[in-house]
Parts: C-alpha cells; structure tokens; sequence
C-alpha cells in the first residue's frame, strides 16, 4: 500500500500530530515503506481465523459498587501546565 | 406509516419525518464505571476525579459490577435480549473533556440487543417503538466556555460515570411520538431505579436522528441533534429541523450529513463548529480490559428481582380497579404516582380514589410545583379525606375546599373539617328552615317556578346552598326544595 | 559498622551475594547503596540513569539497615539497591518514559511493582534512560539521549548500543550501577537488552506483573520483568515484583511460587524444543553455533532435544507492527497538554494538541502513532488491524502445538550482537528485525528469558532465549540456570 501525502495528512489529523507540508512526501515515503513491509501477511490465508484481542481466557474481574478513590483535586492537577480555579484550561472552544 | 396529521406540508407536496433517538442514561450507582470515585452531583471541580478518570499515565480501568447490573436489569425492563458476552471497546477522538482520548465504549458487541417500547399516545393509542440496542460506555467530563475569555475550563467530575447508551430504531414519525417515547422510557428507567431520569442536572440526555422524506420513498440523510435537555425541547428541535430539511429540499438543495445542536432561546438548530472534523473513531477491544462474561443463573436473578413495570400496573389498574386505560395510564406514569395511588385506593372506592389522585391532588401539585414525594398531603390523608365524603361526613363539594386547606396546611381532613365546622347539615328541620327562609324573600320567584319555568329550580338550590354556607347534604336539599315548591 | 569490603566489590555482588552479606552483617544496605552512588557518578557518561535518588536511596536504605537492627520482618530484597525504568511511575520522582511530552511530571502515585519492591525492602536508586516510550531496540530514541552499552568490541573503543528499550536498565546492570534493575518488554525490550550486555532478563507471562503505574506503550503486550546479573537473582526479584493486582483488570490471581526453588539444576528427561524457523536465511555462525551449544549443554544435561515447528514465525514482526502501534496511537492520546507534561500554547484546541503533540514526541514515536492511527481507520480496519489479530491467533496456537511435544523451547535472543550507533539505525525495517526472535512470546502471552551464553569473535556478549508456557516461569529459571552454569559466563565489560 502506498501512501500519498494527502492521506498521510489526514492521519496525522486524526492523531492531531502538526506536519508541516514540506514533510508530508518524505513522510508518506517512509510510511509506505512500512506498510509495504507489513503486506506480507496478505500471504497467509485466515480464513475462518477467530482475530485474537489479548491472551487472556479469563472472566474480565468486576469491582463492588464503592466509593474508594478521589476526593484530591490537588493531587490530580498538580501536573497541569495550566489549572486556574480547580480547572483545567484548554484554548476558547467554540461549539 | 405516517398519520396525514403529522405529515409536513411543502410546497412540493406531503413529507413523512423520520426520527430515530440515542438516550444516554446516567446509571444510577456509587461508584464511576471503571473507577472509585464519586458520581455525586454538584460537588467541587474535579474533587470527584480519580487518577483513572483523569486518565493519568499508567491508569488502568477496572469495571464496576453494580453499574453492569444496571445495564442487564434495564435490558430486561426493556424487554430486550441480554447478551451473555460482550465487548468494551474504545473509541478514539480528540476533546477537551476526553483525558485519554478515547471513550471505553461498546460497539459491536454491546450488553443488551433488541427490544421494544410502547409509546402510549395522548389520543389514547398505542406505538411500538423498536430498540435498536443498549450498552455501557464512560460520560466525558464537562467543559465550561463562558467562565474567560480566551479559555474554557474543564471539570472532570463527571468523566467516567457510567451511561447506558439506548439506540432506538428509526420508527418514529412526529415530535409528539419523540416526546411519548422519552416520556415512557423515562418512566421505565425510573421504575427500574436504574436512571433518575433527571434531564435538567442531564442524566438523562437526547440526541434526535432526523431525516425527511416523500411518502414512499427511500429514507433521506440525517442530520443528528445533540444534547438535547428537555421533551420540550426534543419536540421543538425536531419541529424546526423537519422543516428546514424540507425548505433545503424543496430549493433543489441537499441535507449534508453533520451534527447540530438546538438553541432553546432562539428556537434553531445549527451546525456544531466544534464537530466540523471528519469523524473516524477508531474503535478497537480495549486492551486493558476482556470480554465481559456474564453467568446466565445471574441474569435469572435480576430479572427476578424486575418491579412491576408501567404497562404491567396499567393493565392490572384496569382490571384489579376498574378504572379506564386512560386513568390507569396517568396514575402509573410514574412509579411514586402509583404507589400513591394504590396506598389510597386500598380499601376504598377506586375510581373515586383515581380521580381525587389525578384531578385535584395532581392539580394541586403542578400548581405548587411539587414532585409528588414533596406532597404536602399524605396518601393515608387524602384517604382520609374520602372516608368523610363516604361517610357523608361532607359533601363532594366541600371536600374540594379542604382539600385546598389540606394541601396549604397539612393538617388532616377531619381537623379541617371540625375547626371550621364543615360538617354536612343532614338536619332536615334546619334544610327546611332555609328553603322556607329563601322561598319567602323570592316569593316571585316561586310563583313563576310553579308557573312552569321549572329552569329556576338551580337558582333555589344555589340559594339554599349558600345560605347554609354550602353544608347542606346535596341529596336532602334538593328533595326538601322540590317538595316544598310543588306546594 | 565498617564494612569488610571495598566499594567495587560491592557493586559486584549478585542480589544473593548481598543479601548473604547483609545477613551476616559484613556491610550495611547504606553501604552498598553509597557504593552504588560511587559507581553511579562515576559512570555517568553512560548516560543510563535519567535521574539519580540518592537521598531516597540513603533513606530507603538507612530505615532497611534498622529494620534489620531492629529484628523486624525483612523482606525478600532486604537493602537490596535496584535501578527503576523510567516507564514505572514513581511517588514524586520524575516519570517521563524517555519523551520530551512527559518532561517535569512527577506521578502522585507510585506503580504496583515497584511498590511491590519497596515493599520488600528493597532501595531506590534512581530511574534509567530508555527508548522513548519503551519504542525502539537501541535506546536511541530517548529524549534524553542514548545510553552506551559498558562493553566494547576487541580492539575498537567505538560506543555501542546497550539495545532497547530498556537500554538504560541493562547498561546500569552491567556496569555495576545497581544490583539489578526493572525493565518491561512489549516485543523483546528486556530480552534483547539483556542480551545485549550479557546479562539476564526475564519477560514473565502476560498478567504475571500489574501493569498499574507503568506508562502504557500496548496494553495487550506489556510486561514488567527484573534484569540481573544471574539466573537467580532474577528468580528473587520476580518473585517480588510479581503478584494478583485487583486494580489490573489484566492481572492474574495465581499465587506466586517462591522461584529460586525452581533453581534445581536438574532437567533430565525435559524435552527442549528447537523451532526450524527460527534458523534465519543469513543468519550469523557465530549465532547459530552458540545456539547449537546451548541444545548441546542441556542434552548433555539430561534434556531430550526435539526439532519443532513454528509455522507463523515469519509474520510475527509485521503482526506485532500493527497491534503494537495502533494500540500505541490510543494509548499516547492522552499526552494532549491539558493535564500534564509539555503544553505548547495554540491558537485553538486542536492547534494546542498538534503542536504539543509534534513538539512533544519524538520521531519513531510520532511514526508508530501515525501506522496505528492508519491500521485503525475507516477502511483499513478489516484488512491490517484484523488480520495482525488473526495472524496472532495463528502465532499462538503455533506455540500451543509446540508445547503438546516439548516443555521448553530453546533460540537464540537477538540475531546480532550490540551495534553502534549509526549501524542499523536509519531504516527503521532493519531495526525492528532486532526483535525477531522475541516479539513472538509477546504476541502470544508467554514467559521468555535470555541468558548470557558466550562471546562472539569480537568479545561481546551474545544470549540464548528460553520460551515456556504459560504462567510455567518455573521451567525457565530451572533451565536457564543450567544454561547459566553450563556456560560459565563470566565475561565482564572492561573496567567495570
């Protein structure tokens, strides 16, 4: 499969990853190379093949109904580069 | 099939409104979906915010059984079938109030598929709307735009409570269809007790799949209104968005696939600025989590459990009380209004217990306001209240009266009843007393009545009444009244 | 007390050894930690440690050197100093997975693991480099630079990969700058390393370790594991590290076996799979002949040697570059500059996420989010992401049927030894063949170990892999100790 940098841009949309125009080809290039790589697997037949998720054969574990955890505000916006009045900040989003 | 009733008129010719609903239930537990803290409403910004919520590196989510349950006994409410494994996937978009950015959702495999709603229509008839599917999924935290100028502010309280995503097929055809179908299934979550239902603090929120079309032909783009708070709303929305499809359709133009969103104050829906990217979500199974597994012998237990739902305690009203389907249906709208009806009804006549509930107790209250919970008047006191009309203690009439003084009180019908001596007048010598009282101020009256203008009896009686300060037992007045005018 | 032993012999124990010494009171856990500081500043040129705890790892040793003095419960890592991969949050330290995006943020919680560690008495030094969210086989990828590997080849001072990614971990384990470090490994990032500088690392069986606190690189493959400088110590370690975590929905409640008892040195009758496709076109001699030996010493032992097949071994790497990335792509979607790490302002929203996004991740980051993003989308969903899922089924049943036959399946770890850097780095194809004798075991859930086996003609060291079954750990450290002692690996890195 080979990607143009038409669908590369998009992708880098998608995953909201700023690529400048002048390095879309070379990108497209490099990622073709990797898909064209992956294409190899078209030579196995699957077939009736039941896609596996994770390794796991077990019953996904399930938790009591309890209120165990929050309550630390503080805690939770430590990190943020830019917290005012016990908010997050993220730049004017108009709906 | 549309009724010709709710059919728009273009200048075109007819077109039939297609409307299909996704509700997002706020389930009704402790804990968050996949993690340990609160879903209490209303609290400090992001003080109800776990680790996992905030989606911190290296959290991972671990999934709360009480909020599974919810889903399978909704499931089963909505007579539909329980899938006994099912898929969390994720669904991967960028927002300001999606920490991971992903949703844990289900989408091929949810926990519930098929079932059914019947809508029942204010005319009296009956509506099957088809569920398309339910499942569980993470609610967004909540982004405040008008708090800064060049900022909005995120508060993450809310990310990660678990909603149950309801799909319905798209099987309705007006607004009021829409507004019967929230209603109905607002009352079954609530009978449930697996959904407040409360579309204000948004609990409960709607989006409106519309699309217009000519009798006949194939189904036309759809346009999805978002968030929608209210019925009323939902029915206005779906009003306006008909007929701009229909305007656009109409001046050769075509309905472009989008989301928007409806403004209350202006009455409009618009495109949503924020949802004008191209939308590919990625699903995939969530890694951090396995199929969900659930025993069967389980799903027997919950649906034992089931309450007695709406249309069930509709049709025992009818049968066990005589009442009509249209009474029963207004005192099991909802669960407390049935369950107050019942407490009243018990031991005494029911269909006079039915129309003391749904005619003055529920005049009273939308009047007040009032939730029928906050009922200033107990079922055991308006009980109360008949038993002195049965007992003919008072009349109908006056009854009407302390209920009045019952509900602005709280004071029990017979205490009413004493400190303002509203006790019926059943004494015949005093009935008497004032019908000769009035006949001798009317005595013209009297003789044109006697003359054939036997219409005047009404006036005599109203008279009477008055002059007893409405006591009078009606039954003996007017039989003392008509004796002594026949002379 | 003063101890009996000068610093450098110190750095040199086995966890074992140190346990032994501090048992008998030769030498204090504040000691070995301040000799480990040494050796940490000294080496600094490495480049393996990204942040260095010594006032936490005097602390954490001086309340372990009373616990001792005190009688108190000791714990299986008693004092015992360990380098922690910069992928495990840890309570206050800087956590950044070797990304620029996570720069400054310091976790308000510590991992299960390592608290599991602490918990057992053992003692901080600090966090090691690793490639970028744990994405690459050279430790290049860092932010922070890469990490040089302590050994050099004959004659040649040119600077060598310690692989990846926990290239850090592995580098500081060989240059005797901890006794033993964490790693975690997705396709091969604590075998290959290993490997790589002639230590052990042992990648346990999917949902042994809680993957709670360790930054997610792809879910469904991730796993911690020890890397130590002995068979042993890394069946210590893991028996510490290891264990039901609740808050793990993928975590397994088995109990954990005390694993140093699997050390029994015998293996007679256990039948030792050799898989034929792993005998790659153009694979080295050197590689070959080692593998050969290591066959050669366990039949020696007593071992039954079978030919096996592996049918599907060819399209693990191309499977494992389609799971692995698009579930990289989901999740590193949370590095958006709202709650942590590096914000560069925008315009808008979605101009903020693009440019903290661009700026914040590295190259071979950005290109696995942007395959996964790809394998993910409308369209391409059925034919990459689908088909990688079924071919892993197959690459698992594979393993199912070989373990019908055998108990334990023997192969070389890498399909090179340490590269420098420059050589093999620029296409990233080549560089991800690194991984193509481990990333099977990932893919299909499985316990894998690599011992250091011998020295090829240019004095580096190389490492042979044994796979075992499921939750079947036991079986490797029983093995590998055989290996290990067959092999009488002693080699170290000069000057070190």
């Amino acid at each position: 499969m080979s990607l143009d940098s038409k669908t590369v841009a998009h992708i880098a949309m998608l995953a909201r990853i700023k690529v400048p125009e002048a390095e879309l080809p070379a990108l497209a290039k490099e990622l073709s190379g990797i898909m064209t790589w992956i294409e190899q697997l078209n030579e196995v037949d699957t077939t009736g093949v039941e896609p596996m998720a994770g390794v796991l054969h077990r019953n996904l574990p399930q938790r009591e109904d309890k209120v165990t955890d929050g309550g630390y505000a503080d805690r939770i916006l430590l990190n943020a580069p830019d917290a005012a009045h016990g908010f997050f900040t993220v730049p004017k989003v108009v709906e | 099939m549309s009724e010709e009733k709710n059919l728009i008129e273009g200048r075109t010719g007819k077109w039939e409104i297609i409307l299909g609903l996704e509700v997002h239930a706020q389930v009704i537990s402790e804990a968050k979906l996949f993690s340990g803290a609160s879903t209490t409403f209303g609290a400090d910004p992001n003080s109800q915010v776990s680790l996992v919520d905030a989606a911190f590196p290296g959290m991972l989510p671990v999934i709360n059984k009480r909020c599974v349950e919810q889903a399978v006994r909704t499931g089963l409410g909505l007579k539909a079938e329980i899938n006994l494994k099912s898929v969390f996937d994720r669904k991967n978009y960028f927002y300001a109030d999606l920490p991971a950015g992903y949703q844990i959702s289900q989408y091929t495999q949810p926990i519930v598929g098929k079932g059914t709603i019947t809508l029942d229509m204010p005319d009296g008839s009956k509506r099957h709307v088809g569920i398309t599917r339910l499942h569980l999924e993470q609610d967004a935290g909540k982004s405040l735009h008008d708090q800064h100028p060049t900022k909005s502010y995120i508060d993450l309280n809310r990310s990660g409570i678990a909603l149950m995503e309801i799909v319905s097929e798209p099987d309705m055809r007006s607004a009021e269809e829409a507004a019967a179908y929230l209603k109905k299934l607002r009352s079954i979550l609530r009978y449930l007790g697996t959904c407040d239902g409360n579309m204000e603090e948004g609990s409960m929120r709607c989006d409106v799949n519309v699309s217009v079309r000519k009798l006949g032909d194939p189904l036309g783009t759809r346009c999805e209104i978002k968030n929608v708070n209210s019925i009323r709303y939902v029915q206005q929305a779906i009003e306006y968005e008909a007929r701009r499809q229909v305007e656009i359709i109409e001046d050769g133009g075509t309905i472009r696939q989008e989301t928007r969103l409806y403004d209350p104050g202006k009455g409009e829906t618009r495109s949503m600025r924020s949802k004008e990217h191209a939308h590919d979500y990625r699903y995939f199974p969530d890694p951090d989590l396995l199929p969900l597994v659930l025993d069967p012998n389980w799903v027997s237990e919950i649906k034992a459990t089931l309450p007695e739902l709406p249309d069930e305690k509709r049709a025992r009203f009818v049968s066990q009380y005589g009442l009509s389907d249209y009474d029963a249906g207004v005192l099991v709208g909802e669960k407390e209004t049935a369950e107050y009806y019942e407490a009243v009804a018990k031991g005494r006549d029911a269909k006079l217990a039915a129309n003391w509930v749904s005619s003055e107790l529920f005049g009273q209250l939308n009047k007040a306001g009032k939730w029928i919970t906050d009922s200033p008047v107990s079922a055991e006191a308006l009980g109360g209240l008949i038993d002195l009309i049965a007992d003919n203690t008072i009349s109908g009439r006056i009854a009407k009266d302390v209920f009045a003084a019952m509900f602005e009180t709280g004071k029990p019908a017979k205490q009413i009843v004493e400190e303002k001596g509203l006790r019926q007048v059943t004494d015949t010598g005093a009935i008497d007393a004032a019908i000769d009282d009035i006949m001798a101020k009317n005595a013209d009256k009297v003789a044109e009545y006697r003359g054939g203008k036997d219409k005047l009896l009404g006036f005599f009686v109203g008279q009477v009444m008055k002059a007893t300060g409405g006591k009078a037992n009606p039954a003996l007045l007017n039989e003392r009244l008509k004796a002594k005018l026949a002379g | 007390m003063s101890s009996a032993l000068p610093p450098s012999e110190l750095t040199g124990l086995t966890i074992a050894g140190a346990l032994d010494g501090l048992a008998k009171r030769e030498f204090s856990a504040v000691e070995l930690a301040q000799a480990h500081l040494k050796a940490m500043e000294k080496h600094r040129d490495l480049n393996a440690y990204v942040v260095e705890t010594p006032d936490k790892a005097l602390a954490m040793a001086k309340a372990s050197d009373e616990r001792r003095a005190k009688g108190e419960a000791l714990g299986a890592l008693e004092g015992v100093p360990l380098a922690i991969k910069d992928l495990f949050c840890t309570d206050g330290v800087q956590t950044t997975a070797g990304s620029h995006i996570l720069e400054g943020f310091k976790p308000p919680y510590e991992s299960t693991v390592t608290a599991n560690l602490w918990q057992a008495g053992a003692v901080m030094l600090g966090k090691v480099n690793m490639d970028e969210f744990a994405m690459g086989s050279s430790n290049l990828t860092s932010h922070f630079g890469g990490v040089t590997n302590p050994w050099r080849r004959k004659g040649d001072n040119k600077r060598l990969v310690p692989g990846g990614s926990s290239g850090g971990s592995a580098s500081a384990v060989a240059a005797r700058m901890a006794l033993a470090a964490t790693g975690t490994d997705t396709g091969g990032s604590i075998r290959q390393p290993a490997a790589f500088t002639g230590i052990v690392g042992i990648k346990p069986t999917y949902g042994r370790c809680s993957r709670w606190g360790i930054v997610a690189f792809a879910s469904s493959l991730d796993q911690a594991g020890p890397m130590a400088r002995s068979v042993k110590d890394c069946a210590i370690m893991l028996g510490a590290m290891a264990g039901h975590d609740p808050k793990d929905s993928t975590s397994v409640d088995l109990p954990v076996p005390d694993y140093t008892r699997a050390l029994t040195g015998d293996v007679r009758g256990l039948r030792v799979g050799i898989p034929k496709e792993y005998r790659l076109d153009g694979m080295s001699a050197e590689i070959e002949k080692l593998w050969a030996q290591g066959a050669e010493w366990l039949k020696k032992a007593g071992a039954e040697i079978k030919e096996i097949s592996l049918p599907h071994t060819k399209y693990a790497l191309p499977t494992y570059y389609i799971i692995a990335p698009a579930e990289a792509s989901s999740n590193l979607a949370r590095y958006d500059g709202v709650r942590f790490g590096l914000r560069v302002p925008g315009e808008s929203l979605d101009d903020m996420y693009e440019k903290t996004r661009a700026e914040g991740f590295g190259k071979e980051v950005r290109r696995r989010i942007m395959i996964g993003t790809y394998v993910l989308s409308a369209g391409y969903y059925d034919a990459y992401y689908l088909k990688a899922q079924k071919l892993r089924a197959l690459i698992a049943r594979d393993f199912e049927t070989a373990f019908r036959d055998v108990d334990v399946i023997l192969t070389p770890s890498t399909p090179s030894a340490a590269f420098a850097e420059g050589e093999n780095t620029d296409d990233p194809v080549q560089m991800y063949l690194n991984d193509v004798f481990t990333v099977t075991v990932n893919l299909a859930g499985l316990p894998g170990i690599s011992v250091p086996a011998g020295l090829n003609a240019e004095g580096l060291p190389l490492g042979l892999q044994l796979i075992g079954r499921a939750f079947d750990e036991e079986t490797l450290f029983r093995v590998g100790g055989v290996l290990e002692s067959s092999a009488s690996f002693t080699a170290k890195p000069a000057g070190y």
